[in-house]
């Protein structure tokens, strides 16, 4: 639905200027969709080896013994290697710092004991891949297995088998957030509602597995390695310390990224498993992540038990707010797997004045893959919980959902906003989405249907959420690897701009928006602007495409680079023209004073510049700046939901009828992408709140290791969303931007709960835990149908009382 | 996702493919190759020859043959999923065939190779045995003709010997009998959970006869008899008690996403949808 301006902006007509807010396609596509462009599998260097790696079917096992004479017997292996191997190679990395924080060394091969499954044991490098598969199946492993500690709950219990013996615990740490006089709170409260929420464990399955190709070359002593990642200079920094090279000779270089949602914003021991091949062989190693490896061994997403107090006055006034969260970390630590939690708690009152908090969070080793970072990194599981228990109350207090957050939001007039968890909302008006959303859905209307359908036996439900999250990550003070990001633009002798972002998009689209940008400042047109990303050799060092900061942090560094260069061509346009320098425009290739009587051509400015005869006196030759830009702040966009359901009592399927998603990212470069982002996002929210959820059984198995059995999203699964913007600046930036990667998945996964529950309302079902399958459904509506044997209520009768 | 290593035969004739399977005892038949493919690239079948019978000519129609309707083995679903002449004459093959995973299976997949494969949660097996089908056979000893009622012996296991290969499939036309098709679709691989097809004549208002075939449910497909019998002569009013029999006698399969007890149910309620939708849909005597 085109809102404002026609898609490839060819509404100005003039090609200058404005093309900040066109809804501009994307100069990606062309080659994505043709299938001419390059991934990591698409590599083909000369004499390159491949490589497959030997993984544990346990959870929880000692090695016993490794033999692999039989794999290096099969023709075409080249070298099958083992832990010991690996002398000297470092562990692979956990930037995550915590006060008592326990870390387990995690090598990048195991040694002596696995735990779990899918942990790589053995690699094997052979002349094709079909040998080196072969060849990896006939690596000898015997394992004594060991008990698996699965459930994080059953973990924590004194005599629980323990994953890391050193420890003589399971629990990795204890993170308190207290704020207010939360004993007051709970004291003055009218009602407390209290309920256990479950974020269950998600696989994040980017389209495009991980992949490492690494090339060595003895004589210049350079590491070359192409990697699926989201953050390339972070990589080499890591690749350099765990190889042990100079930093000065790796160069990281991300081919096309077919998606990573967080999961390789990371770094991985294939990482560096490749490159210490490649260095050793002399040859190029090449590795691909089959879809199996990526169920079991990249990083999975949420997985936290939340167990919350909410303390209210009977005018729906909420006074304080406890929760005690066990988040499972899984074996070992990747790069960010501890610190994920803590956002949680940062966001926890989400957009609620709640004056009291006490928070603690538990993080717990158990025997499987690490969490980590998954679109939206500990912040769905906080807007999960506050939504879902706001609610929970409103429906405790017999109020409207609706009135309830009306009550307890902030006024616009109080932003900047300092919420009891230490963050500084930047700027919003969570009314003003609010009720936007529910015109569009018709709210009133939609009530009135359900009253009407609960008399027929149809379950309509309706649900709300109205979040605000936190994105453009982030100031450095508070991240664990800086927050900043670089730019450098250079305008080239034919007056072509060059632009080199420290940002690693993956799919987002940075390569149209910058170019929109940097056209718009110039006054140039998009396809005069190439963005560069992604090569440690051609870039400056940067940080990296998450968190939803790659417009908020590196477009703001963009945006200044781009000023620094207007500063010095308006110097020179100025010397050209003999005038002063102040106040000259950028537009329809040409620099002009403002009442357009003189200008100067932008070509000539250009090769003024790099001519260099006719600069003004001291001025160096060339144009180029870069900038790294530190924000102050991180930002933080909201917005409403509003989601209609449908269940089948028979069956306890959902049907979502209806989808609205308010949501305001602050100004907007391209809508389309916005939109895009938001679509996108909204699919991975409502998948975790009706399909998504790992399994590990009891043993530590993982029975959802297949998209035969991990129920991703289908197009025939979802609704006609019909999207909507606010638009609240962002104090952060000069250009008001927010971010927008992770609303869609952060605001919609308890739209749909709270629509499923309010369907089940009339049943005396308060809540039920993701993902809402089917079955799961239909149990809690058969209980809550059978009628209560003497004495004994109904599991939902009883609930109910507790939550009271 | 590498298969381990196997060789490889392309037949030209049926008869050249009954040979390579005469030596090659251990040998699979690949058709459109959508499950077993798969299985080999997760090394969890390991076949050491794969004969491939995509090749033969004229294994690929839909025929009217006067008395029935004649599918070639190697006809994909999409072709059974849009053919007209079905869609008149024994529409249920069809509409079962329409829900069968997705476009790119509809079209690879072969109505052959979903039967041999026999996996508990096909499609096909429902509407194959509420029709009464024949699966017609070739080996060494000549032609061969299975009924529907006898093929599925167990979980991926058939009545198939290991040197028959599946050449057509014969349904008879169901012209004014009411047919259904309903289905609940594993939201991750698109096979059915449960999936009830039916078709009903009907004489006056009442049941003349309701023949169902229920997938999903059972390690192995079946005919729901005693709903069948206890609404033979019927009003339609009797579908919502009959339907309650779907499962009796039925050992049910569970797994994380639908256990025993839920599958039980689900062929009550499926069972229930598409008895009315069939009957909707019969043309009275």
């Amino acid at each position: 639905m085109p809102r404002n301006g026609k898609a490839n902006g060819k509404t100005n007509g003039k090609g200058s200027g404005h093309w900040i807010g066109q809804r501009f396609k994307r100069k990606e596509d062309p080659r994505l969709i043709q299938g001419i462009s390059h991934y990591a599998d698409d590599l083909r260097l000369p004499g390159m080896l491949h490589c497959a790696f030997v993984r544990s079917p346990h959870a929880h096992a000692v090695i016993r013994s490794l033999d692999t004479a039989s794999a290096r017997s099969v023709p075409g292996v080249v070298a099958v290697i083992l832990a010991q191997d690996l002398e000297g190679v470092g562990n692979v990395p956990c930037a995550g710092v915590l006060p008592d924080l326990k870390t387990p060394a995690h090598p990048p091969l195991a040694r002596e004991r696995v735990r779990y499954v899918g942990e790589p044991v053995a690699a094997v490098v052979a002349e094709d891949m079909y040998a080196a598969r072969d060849a990896a199946e006939l690596v000898q492993v015997e394992y004594d297995p060991l008990p698996a500690v699965v459930d994080m709950e059953k973990a924590l219990a004194k005599d629980a088998d323990l994953v890391h013996q050193e420890f003589k615990t399971n629990v990795a740490y204890v993170h308190p957030l207290k704020n207010g006089d939360i004993k007051g709170a709970f004291k003055r409260a009218n009602r407390i509602v209290k309920e256990r929420l479950v974020n269950q464990r998600l696989a994040p399955v980017s389209m495009e597995p991980r992949g490492v190709v690494a090339q060595y070359l003895p004589g210049e002593r350079t590491l070359t390695v192409w990697s699926s990642t989201q953050i390339p200079h972070l990589l080499k920094t890591q690749i350099s310390l765990m190889l042990g090279l100079p930093e000065t000779s790796v160069r990281v270089v991300t081919p096309e990224v077919g998606g990573g949602f967080g999961s390789k914003l990371n770094v991985y021991g294939e990482e560096a498993v490749v490159p210490w091949l490649a260095s050793k062989l002399g040859r190029p190693v090449k590795w691909i992540e089959t879809r199996r490896e990526n169920m079991q061994a990249t990083i999975h997403g949420r997985d936290q038990i939340a167990y919350l107090e909410l303390a209210l006055k009977r005018d729906g006034t909420i006074l304080g707010l406890r929760a005690r969260i066990h988040a499972d970390l899984g074996a070992y630590y990747q790069l960010l797997t501890p610190v994920i939690p803590t956002l949680t708690a940062l966001l926890i009152t989400g957009c609620y004045k709640i004056p009291a908090v006490d928070i603690e969070i538990t993080g717990v080793l158990t025997n499987k893959m690490a969490t980590d970072a998954y679109r939206g990194a500990g912040r769905p599981e906080a807007t999960y919980v506050i939504e879902r228990m706001v609610d929970l109350a409103a429906r405790e207090l017999k109020m409207d959902p609706v009135e309830i957050r009306r009550k307890n939001f902030p006024k616009p007039t109080e932003f900047p906003y300092n919420t009891s968890t230490g963050v500084i909302y930047d700027s919003a008006n969570y009314q003003m989405s609010l009720k936007r959303a529910l015109d569009l859905a018709g709210y009133t209307k939609l009530r009135a249907r359900q009253k009407a359908g609960w008399k027929q036996g149809k379950y309509y439900g309706i649900g709300l959420s109205t979040y605000v999250e936190i994105c453009g990550m982030g100031p450095s003070s508070a991240m664990p690897a800086g927050g900043w990001e670089s730019a450098t633009v250079r305008v080239e002798p034919t007056g072509k701009v060059t632009v080199l972002t420290g940002a690693s998009p993956h799919g987002q689209g940075q390569e149209t928006t910058f170019a929109q940008l940097v056209a718009d400042r110039f006054g140039l047109r998009p396809e005069d602007v190439a963005v560069i990303h992604g090569d440690t050799a051609a870039v400056p060092y940067g940080i990296g495409t998450f968190g939803s900061r790659a417009t908020a942090v590196g477009g703001t560094a963009v945006y200044y680079a781009t000023e620094k260069i207007k500063s010095k061509m308006s110097a020179i346009a100025a010397h050209l023209m003999g005038i002063k320098p102040d106040g000259l425009v950028f537009g329809n290739g040409k620099i002009a004073t403002k009442d357009k009587k003189k200008s100067v051509g932008f070509g000539e400015v250009v090769s003024a510049a790099y001519m260099a005869r006719t600069l003004p006196p001291g001025m160096e030759p060339g144009l180029e700046a870069t900038h790294f830009f530190e924000p102050s702040n991180f930002t933080y966009p909201f917005g409403a939901h509003v989601c209609s359901v449908e269940v089948d009592p028979e069956t306890g399927e959902t049907k979502i009828e209806k989808y609205v998603a308010v949501d305001d990212c602050g100004n907007v470069i391209n809508p389309l992408l916005v939109d895009g982002q938001i679509h996108g996002g909204i699919v991975q929210g409502l998948a975790q709140a009706l399909y998504e959820e790992v399994i590990y059984n009891e043993d530590g198995q993982l029975v959802t290791g297949s998209l035969m059995d991990y129920a991703l999203p289908k197009a025939v699964h979802q609704p006609q969303f019909v999207l909507d913007r606010t638009v609240t600046p962002s104090p952060v930036n000069p250009m008001g931007v927010k971010g927008v990667g992770e609303a869609g998945t952060i605001g919609s996964c308890p739209a749909v709960v709270n629509a499923v529950c309010d369907a089940l309302s009339p049943l005396g079902i308060k809540h039920i835990d993701m993902p809402l399958k089917p079955e799961k459904v239909w149990r809690a509506i058969q209980k809550a149908q059978t009628p209560p044997a003497a004495g004994k209520r109904s599991r939902a009768q009883s609930r109910a009382r507790r939550t009271a | 996702m590498i298969p381990a290593a196997f060789s490889y035969e392309s037949p030209r004739t049926l008869k050249e493919a009954l040979a390579l399977l005469e030596s090659n005892p251990n040998a699979k038949l690949l058709a459109g190759g959508h499950s077993l493919l798969p299985a080999m690239k997760l090394r969890l079948a390991t076949p050491p020859a794969l004969i491939d019978l995509g090749r033969i000519p004229d294994l690929n129609y839909i025929r009217d043959t006067g008395d029935h309707l004649a599918i070639g083995a190697l006809t994909p679903h999409a072709a059974v999923a849009s053919s007209e002449l079905l869609h008149r004459m024994s529409p249920l093959l069809a509409e079962a065939a329409d829900s069968i995973g997705d476009v790119q299976v509809r079209n690879r997949g072969t109505i052959g190779g979903s039967l041999a494969q026999a996996h508990p949660n096909a499609d096909y097996p429902a509407a194959i045995l509420a029709l009464d089908a024949e699966i017609v056979t070739l080996s060494r000893t000549g032609e061969h003709v299975i009924p529907a009622r006898e093929f599925f012996t167990g979980m991926f296991t058939t009545a198939l010997s290991a040197n028959e290969i599946i050449t057509e499939v014969r349904v008879p036309k169901t012209t004014g009998a009411g047919a259904a098709y309903k289905k609940f679709a594993h939201p991750a691989s698109g096979y059915a959970v449960v999936g009830v097809a039916t078709v009903v004549r009907k004489h006056g208002n009442a049941i003349e006869s309701a023949a169902i075939g229920i997938t999903g449910v059972s390690g192995t497909p079946y005919r729901a008899t005693a709903v069948e019998n206890a609404l033979r002569g019927k009003p339609a009013s009797a579908i919502a008690d009959a339907s309650r029999r779907a499962a009796d006698g039925i050992e049910a399969i569970g797994d994380t996403f639908a256990s025993p007890g839920y599958r039980r149910h689900l062929a009550m309620v499926f069972t229930r949808r598409a008895l009315e939708t069939a009957l909707a849909r019969a043309r009275a005597k």
